[in-house]
């Protein structure tokens, strides 16, 4: 199945916005850390992984997701927010940390939960299989529609949760779909150096469950193999790991400078969001006066989201013991 | 505040164990509740390896009491999604040992994503768990581990000592809305193969639904000349101490503090004003465990109703041995908890 013009769009523009937003965020997050780094300095403190590179993932999934489904993401989370639905105004206050945030800044921008769209980040690697997969469950108990989506990296799956929780999704048919975005880093540390096999989705034929890998970090190509394995979790036949190969432009987080990736490496990455602008114009899906209106209401987005986080008030610091239990 | 054992209704009450007693909260529970289920491992086929779910498979089937593979991290970590997703799962560990295993899932999510989220997630889970030793286990799966949870904010732990409140509290567990720990004494459950249960862990049980407030410590035996405090297991220890102590004239306040988190701080420093002496009895380890988490209590409030120093009694900070005579050692048993009463009185007759 391929895209069709309007998904072709929304998966663009759901790039973009990611973009626009991690542009900003990571304008706002050198203010007041220079000219001596330090991560607990300025507006937006605290560790910060940006998704740079890592859009069309969350675009060529989240396209076929609708209100029922339920997804959730790692420590990298913001791509996947947005292209979810998240609350942009609500998401960028939290990662300021102030009162009007998701979590009234009790989350922060690796716990970032929106129950209105079914959605949670987790900090920890691989934390959220277990989670996601429950929800899958949930979905099947209670006979309502949906299906759940955990988003992991290709470092995580090598933690014990993913092959536990694997091992539970083919065993129960879950409607459940694990996609690893395979950046080729956990942190410093090449998926050559750290996972036995090329490919993490051929482990699926461990847990007798579909695996899909997918090059080129190409959103069309994504959202094709993404539209087999919903058709999958929603018909009944069971869960996937769908391993996408992605590119991390930027370091582990703000202040990594990737120095342990080789020169050549580094020359060779591309880009997928002005490569995607490109294909869509030469093949006529759009126009550039199109584009630029779009992009132009996105940069608005974003533009008022930031404004929002930063001019909202910080919680009352006493509020940090409220909310504990429910 | 401590507070009495309501008498029951006459006519609607039996002699349950423990194991009975909680289950049958749970049967009532999952009748009344349909997204409640039971998952974990050899729940629906054994029933339990400590009796907890026998005949639940028979009456609720397959889709709610599921055995899982041995991947705790996997089946928690399931769990509190589905809990997050609307779903009220009980989760069976056996021996408290094991959340060695899978305790991230537990303590980085469970436990915090009300918190982290801002309300937006419920996390309605209830684990049931075993603990303790005395009967040859060893150092990994004879552990009591209340203070390992105890110590992370968003768990809710209780630990009952005999039926009745096996029943009211493990009821209360499945009715909050957050992660709680319904922890019973290996010891105390009334299984065969760990000898006869202890005649005071038997009670006499109402038919009808109950519930047992968190928080709430419970008076077993009124004194005058000392506080023993205890949970679980130990508080059928420190009653044996007490009648003991009463042969000599000495009579001691037996406080059985029945929830972990949140722990009654007004029940123990008053009984604590009232006599004057304290002793706190614990199978956990010694050290930043429920036994200072007491002493604390008394020190933050007013340290000078206190006539003499207070007294732990805990295991002592080593792993559990295997060897009968090194365990029993260990163990705060009956005579350890009467010499540290004496410890207490000295200087009084």
């Amino acid at each position: 199945m391929k895209p069709t013009r309007d998904q072709r769009l929304w998966m663009y523009e759901a790039m973009y916005r990611s973009r626009r937003l991690d542009d900003a965020v990571l304008a706002a997050y050198m203010e007041g850390k220079t000219p001596v780094f330090h991560m607990g300095k300025g507006p937006l403190p605290g560790e910060m992984h940006q998704s740079f590179g890592q859009e069309p993932c969350a675009a060529g999934v989240c396209v076929h997701l609708g209100k029922d489904d339920a997804v959730g993401a790692g420590h990298r989370p913001h791509h996947v927010a947005v292209a979810r639905g998240v609350d942009l105004k609500k998401m960028v206050a939290e990662l300021f940390g102030k009162k009007t945030g998701l979590s009234g800044g009790r989350g922060g921008h690796m716990h970032l939960y929106s129950a209105e769209v079914n959605f949670f980040s987790s900090g920890i690697i691989a934390e959220g299989m277990g989670p996601g997969a429950g929800m899958a469950l949930a979905r099947k108990m209670q006979g309502k529609p949906g299906i759940a989506v955990a988003y992991i990296g290709d470092g995580a799956a090598n933690q014990g949760a993913f092959h536990e929780v694997l091992n539970m999704v083919g065993l129960w048919k879950l409607p459940f779909i694990c996609v690893i975005e395979d950046n080729k880093y956990g942190v410093s540390v090449h998926k050559k150096d750290s996972t036995a096999i090329d490919r993490n989705s051929d482990r699926a034929a461990a847990y007798g469950i579909a695996g899909e890998f997918v090059s080129g970090n190409d959103p069309d190509l994504i959202f094709e193999a993404a539209g087999r394995a919903v058709q999958r979790a929603r018909s009944g036949q069971g869960g996937s790991i769908l391993e996408l190969e992605t590119e991390r432009l930027h370091g582990h987080f703000i202040g990594d400078s990737g120095g342990y990736r080789p020169d050549a490496e580094r020359k060779a990455m591309k880009d997928p969001i002005p490569a995607y602008r490109d294909r869509l114009l030469a093949e006529k899906v759009s126009s550039v006066a199109e584009m630029t209106s779009l992009e132009a209401k996105v940069q608005g987005q974003v533009d008022e989201a930031m404004r929002f986080g930063r001019e909202s008030e910080y919680p009352d610091a006493t509020d940090a013991l409220k909310r504990l239990y429910a | 505040m401590a507070q009495p054992v309501p008498a029951a209704a006459a006519g609607s009450e039996r002699t349950l164990t423990m194991a009975r007693a909680g289950r049958e909260a749970v049967f009532s529970e999952m009748r009344k509740n349909p997204d409640m289920f039971v998952i974990g491992e050899d729940v629906a086929k054994l029933g339990g390896v400590f009796g907890t779910t026998v005949g639940m498979a028979e009456e609720f089937g397959a889709s709610r009491i599921i055995d899982t593979p041995i991947s705790e991290t996997g089946f928690i970590g399931i769990a509190t999604g589905a809990a997050m997703a609307g779903m009220r799962p009980i989760v069976e560990i056996a021996f408290v040992d094991f959340i060695g295993v899978c305790f991230n899932q537990i303590y980085n999510f469970a436990a915090k994503t009300h918190y982290m989220s801002g309300g937006q997630f419920k996390v309605p889970l209830t684990f049931m768990i075993g603990y303790g030793g005395g009967y040859n286990d060893a150092a990994q799966h004879s552990q009591t581990l209340f203070a390992t949870l105890g110590h992370v904010p968003g768990i809710k732990i209780v630990t009952p000592a005999d039926a009745y409140d096996a029943k009211g509290l493990m009821a209360s567990c499945l009715q909050d809305d957050n992660v709680t720990v319904w922890m019973v004494h290996k010891r105390l459950w009334g299984l065969g193969w760990l000898g006869f249960p202890l005649p005071k862990a038997l009670a006499t049980v109402p038919e009808h639904d109950y519930t047992i407030p968190f928080g709430q410590s419970r008076i077993w035996r009124e004194g005058g000349d000392v506080t023993i405090v205890g949970l679980g297991l130990t508080v059928h220890n420190a009653l044996q101490a007490a009648e003991q102590l009463a042969s000599e004239g000495i009579s001691a306040e037996v406080l059985d503090l029945r929830s972990v988190v949140p722990l009654d701080r007004e029940g123990i420093f008053k009984s604590v004003a009232k006599t004057g002496r304290l002793v706190v009895a614990d199978e956990d380890y010694m050290s930043f465990g429920v036994t200072s988490e007491v002493l604390a209590v008394v020190a933050e409030r007013d340290p000078t109703v206190l006539k003499a120093p207070a007294v732990r009694v805990a295991y002592p900070d080593v792993p559990v041995p295997f060897s009968r005579p090194m365990e029993d050692f260990c163990l705060p048993n009956v005579e350890r908890i009467v010499a540290a009463v004496k410890s207490t009185m000295k200087g009084k007759q």
